[in-house]
């Protein structure tokens, strides 16, 4: 990032992922806080409810989320500070798109063979690696952790309806 | 997922078809094609664990698998978890499960849905018995000197350690409560170890633990047996101290505490499985149950030896269950 | 010294051929599962355990108790190579392990964890030769107050530190708290925050948070960084590990401290976990310059493995004497006694004599021959830095996935992970602080039952927190260290305004 051209100096400006984070625990802390409410959020003869505790964690939660929300607009117009610049932010994408798709297909079809296409993208699109490369790397790690965890450990992987088919 | 998984040893069958049509060998009865899944509701360590693992270990000794059995530590939600994996897992003979008394409290206490009936009952493996415990150094000789004590105590003075909340130990306490006529206080750890070792250091006034789980601080002299809380007084007569074999415990209806509980050690199925399945793990059990081994872990812990499947099991299950509801009933653990 | 009689004795019971042959094994192992985020000592166990039936209980013990040192010493691997704590007590050594490898100091990093730890069993080992019966002793002292002071004790050595915004520092903290609610309240047996969602039953488990906070939140500010881990220029030197050696030297009061958390922690039983996060903190407080912590400080990786590897060798203590498990894997070894017949107790001691010293003699031996195992390894590590990112990061996005679905074999978790990751990347770019929402995370849980397990005992009142000198001084403690910054910062605010006005 040392080249000063136009691209890297511009990009997402802090303030946003800013407030987004702090709406977000905000929002967790009201979760919280709804169901402390439920249990019991009192101070019984024996001690405290079920709710006692994680209804002051909540209340705090969302007043130091509101805290930085407002500091967060209080400087919204002069904030000037970047989150990350567009090609930054460009990458970091570029690694979670595949990664979410990944977590994705794992729920569907199994650890197995959403592993071996992430690692071949991975090798292809980032790497310069040959096909026969890709095509070993990308196949031994599957393997490897089959025979690892499945065949030695005996701990069970996710598995989806192709390992099925083959019987496993 | 289950589903698919079960579909296991599809590859291996074809093989093994293959092979069968040189070797022509009879039709043999149903038997795992893959690790079986020995799922255990509770934490490690514990009395269920503890079993699990026994049993995981003489199987493989004694080669009465062909496959390996993996034990699985489902403990979430007072054991919710572990139940609710099996009955998501319908139609897989991969999968087994042992209960504990949670089997009827997580369901009652906190309204997740499941209840046995959505599982397969294989067999019950043993009976756990509950012992009214005291340290050795408290001056309640007799389950009479200690009654009489709670009795004439103030409420709340007196603390029972258990394990978990709104379970087995819990109930226990709530019932001797009604005998005594006085609130007692209390305490739920995480694991019976805990609990023994809790009453060892004085941080308590007694336990309801199970035999196993307070049988070495007894042997060194920590701790004092009360009363057994069942009908008759526990068979094994071998002394465990110097003085005493788990047959010299009263029962508590003796000694004017009218308080009878056991626990079920039992193994469970998912649904749908086939009878042929059933019978295979109800073999297996049979035949761990012949070990000298597993007699000798059945008498160190003090076990209630009662073998029981197929329907006879089912009606044992059913009765425990009707008694579960109404305990809890009575105590007010039941979901609001 | 009837004790070095015994241990002579037990020396002369373990130290076979055979014996030797069965720790190598065990070892192996061990760093392999600690390595491995999601697999614990109970799967290495499983797979040893039909061997064993053919052994002697001796032998036995000794081969799977040698899992159990390989994993302590495993787990500081992967958090010092790509910042994901294999185990939950290498936490803490992230905090300056990773930043050293980053600086191309992997090789050095290594071998100071893996010495701390050897240093830490082995002070352990000595206590428990020694002083087995008083801590024993020592041990059923501790009731519930007893925990909540240690654990509060725990949390006020670590927080107010941190040179993150306070508001930020309090959210990532509240978060963590909030986290570790959820799930099933063990005191009245309630469920809170479930929503109804079977997932959520089990609540959020510390290692899931971990491994996507940490390490998938590190993949994306790589990727941020430019494609290529900074350690890879890692110069692998045979020699690294005498000159990390001559500095360690410089640490003998981070390694006492260390050593006296770690060992007091094992033996409670409060666990490596918090042990290591208080020792972490202890240090940075007694050190002189507190700012290189974080940065790749040669003492924060010391602090922690040490105290971590000294409470889980200690941990075997009241498993062998009280029969409670100071941690999982200690469960499983618990079992494994049972299964031999021997009821571990206050008579095994006694009872098993050959058995007891032969199993001591082997936490020697077994952490001797660890050191030289894992040391000699350390080049082999340092190298795996070197393997292209475009290889590397998928790999650790996968071994992530199978961390996260093997703890309780759960697709949610795995996704979990996934949004753990992204919140990991955001909060490190925002500068909320990782460490207290980590540390709340672990604590909350137990501190809560602990808290109102005392409450049930006092019917409610606080004075049961000062009821003893045990009690009492431990708290006492806790709020000094609390209050020590927040005195610390009100100085400086003054000084500050001072030559403000001047």
């Amino acid at each position: 990032m040392e080249q000063e051209n136009e691209a890297a100096r511009t990009g997402l400006a802090r303030r946003w992922p800013e407030a987004g984070v702090a709406l977000l625990l905000m929002a967790g802390g009201i979760v919280v806080i709804t169901d402390s409410l439920r249990v019991g959020i009192g101070w019984a003869d024996d001690g405290p409810l079920a709710g006692y505790f994680p209804f002051y964690i909540g209340l705090v939660l969302v007043l130091a989320s509101a805290w930085n929300l407002f500091q967060a607009a209080r400087h919204w117009k002069k904030d000037v500070v970047l989150f990350a610049t567009w090609p930054e932010l460009r990458d970091v994408v570029s690694m979670l798109v595949p990664m979410t798709i990944f977590v994705v297909a794992v729920a569907f079809l199994g650890l197995y063979l959403p592993s071996a296409l992430l690692l071949a993208y991975f090798m292809r699109r980032h790497g310069s690696f040959g096909w026969l490369a890709t095509l070993a790397i990308s196949a031994g790690v599957p393997v490897t952790a089959f025979l690892l965890f499945e065949r030695w450990f005996l701990v069970p992987l996710a598995k989806g309806p192709i390992e099925a088919w083959l019987g496993f | 997922m289950n589903d698919k998984i079960a579909a296991s040893g599809r590859l291996f069958a074809a093989l093994g078809f293959a092979l069968a049509a040189f070797s022509a060998a009879p039709a043999a009865a149903w038997e795992p094609g893959k690790p079986v899944e020995f799922v255990v509701p509770a934490g490690t360590g514990g009395g269920a664990d503890q079993m699990a693992r026994f049993l995981q270990g003489v199987i493989a000794k004694h080669k009465l698998m062909s496959q390996s059995m993996v034990v699985v530590n489902k403990s979430g939600g007072a054991g919710a978890e572990g139940f609710l994996e099996i009955k998501g897992a319908k139609g897989d003979p991969h999968k087994i499960i042992i209960t504990l008394s949670n089997l009827f409290t997580t369901p009652l206490a906190t309204a997740v849905p499941f209840n046995w009936r959505d599982l397969t009952p294989v067999s019950m493996l043993a009976l756990d018995e509950f012992v009214l415990w005291v340290n050795a150094e408290s001056p309640y000789k007799t389950a009479k000197d200690y009654l009489d004590a709670v009795k004439a105590g103030a409420p709340n003075a007196f603390k029972m350690g258990g394990t978990g909340s709104k379970q087995e130990d819990h109930i226990i306490t709530v019932m001797l409560e009604k005998t005594a006529g006085k609130k007692i206080t209390y305490i739920p750890y995480k694991g019976g170890g805990d609990v023994a070792v809790q009453l060892v250091g004085k941080h308590v006034t007694s336990t309801v633990n199970n035999p196993i789980e307070a049988e070495a601080h007894w042997r060194a002299g920590k701790l004092r047996p009360l009363c057994v809380m069942d009908a008759e007084r526990m068979p094994y007569k071998a002394k465990v101290t110097g003085d005493m074999s788990w047959n010299d415990i009263p029962t508590c209806k003796s000694a004017g505490v009218n308080v009878d509980y056991l626990m079920l050690r039992g193994i469970f199925m998912p649904s749908g499985v086939s009878q042929e399945q059933v019978d295979f793990y109800v073999g297996l059990f049979r035949k761990v149950r012949e070990l000298p081994e597993w007699k000798e872990f059945m008498e160190k812990g003090a076990f209630k030896q009662t073998f029981m499947s197929g329907k006879e099991y089912a009606d044992w299950v059913a009765k425990n269950e009707a008694l579960h509801v109404g305990l809890m009933k009575d105590a007010g653990f039941l979901a609001k | 010294m009837e004790e070095f009689s015994n241990l002579m004795h037990g020396f002369s019971v373990a130290l076979t051929w055979g014996n030797l042959g069965f720790m190598l094994v065990g070892l192996l192992l061990g760093v392999l599962i600690g390595v491995l985020p999601g697999l614990g000592g109970a799967n290495g166990v499983a797979i040893l355990l039909p061997l064993t039936f053919s052994m002697n209980p001796t032998s036995a013990i000794i081969m799977l108790s040698c899992i159990y040192w390989g994993a302590l010493f495993g787990g500081a691997i992967t958090s010092i190579l790509f910042n994901i704590p294999g185990e939950p007590w290498s936490v803490a050594t992230t905090f300056d392990g990773y930043p050293m490898a980053q600086q191309g100091r992997a090789g050095e990093a290594l071998t100071a964890a893996f010495t701390s730890s050897f240093v830490g069993a082995l002070f352990a080992v000595i206590a428990i030769t020694f002083l087995a019966p008083l801590l024993a002793r020592f041990a059923l002292q501790f009731g519930p107050p007893e925990f909540f002071a240690v654990q509060m004790l725990t949390f006020c050595s670590f927080v107010g530190m941190s040179k993150d915004p306070p508001i930020k520092t309090l959210a990532a903290m509240m978060l963590g708290f909030a986290l570790a609610a959820v799930g099933m309240d063990s005191v009245t047996g309630q469920l809170r925050m479930t929503y109804g969602f079977p997932q959520l039953l089990k609540g959020f488990d510390f290692l899931i948070a971990v491994i996507g906070l940490f390490g998938i939140g590190e993949i994306l500010l790589t990727m941020e960084e430019g494609l290529s881990f900074k350690g890879k220029s890692a110069k692998i030197n045979p020699r690294v590990v005498w000159h990390t050696w001559k500095e360690l030297f410089r640490y003998k009061r981070t390694f006492l401290r260390s050593v006296l958390i770690g060992c007091w922690m094992g033996i409670t039983p409060g666990g490596a976990t918090p042990a290591s996060f208080m020792s972490y903190g202890m240090a940075r407080r007694g050190a002189r310059d507190k700012d290189a912590f974080g940065k790749g400080n040669i003492e924060g990786v010391v602090a922690p493995e040490t105290a971590a590897h000294a409470a889980g060798t200690s941990a075997l203590l009241p498993m062998l004497t009280l029969g409670i498990p100071g941690s999982p894997t200690a469960a499983v070894l618990l079992g494994g006694l049972l299964i031999w017949g021997l009821q571990p107790g206050p008579l095994l001691f006694v009872e098993q004599k050959d058995f007891v010293w032969g199993l001591i003699a082997s936490m020697y031996l077994g952490n001797l021959v660890g050191l030289i195992v894992v040391l000699t390894t350390v080049p082999f590590w340092a190298a795996i830095l070197r393997i292209p990112f475009s290889i590397i990061a998928p790999v650790i996005v996968v071994i992530c996935a199978i961390g996260a679905y093997t703890v309780h074999n759960s697709i949610f978790d795995v996704i979990m992970m996934l949004v753990f990751g992204v919140l990991g990347y955001l909060f490190k770019k925002l500068r909320y602080p990782l460490a207290p929402l980590v540390l709340a995370l672990v604590l909350g849980d137990m501190a809560e039952s602990s808290f109102r397990q005392s409450m049930l005992l006092s019917q409610g009142g606080l004075s049961i927190f000062f009821s003893n000198w045990l009690v009492g001084s431990l708290m006492v403690l806790a709020l000094f260290l609390l209050v020590l910054p927040g005195w610390g910062a009100f100085k400086n605010f003054l000084r500050a305004r001072e030559a403000r006005g001047a």
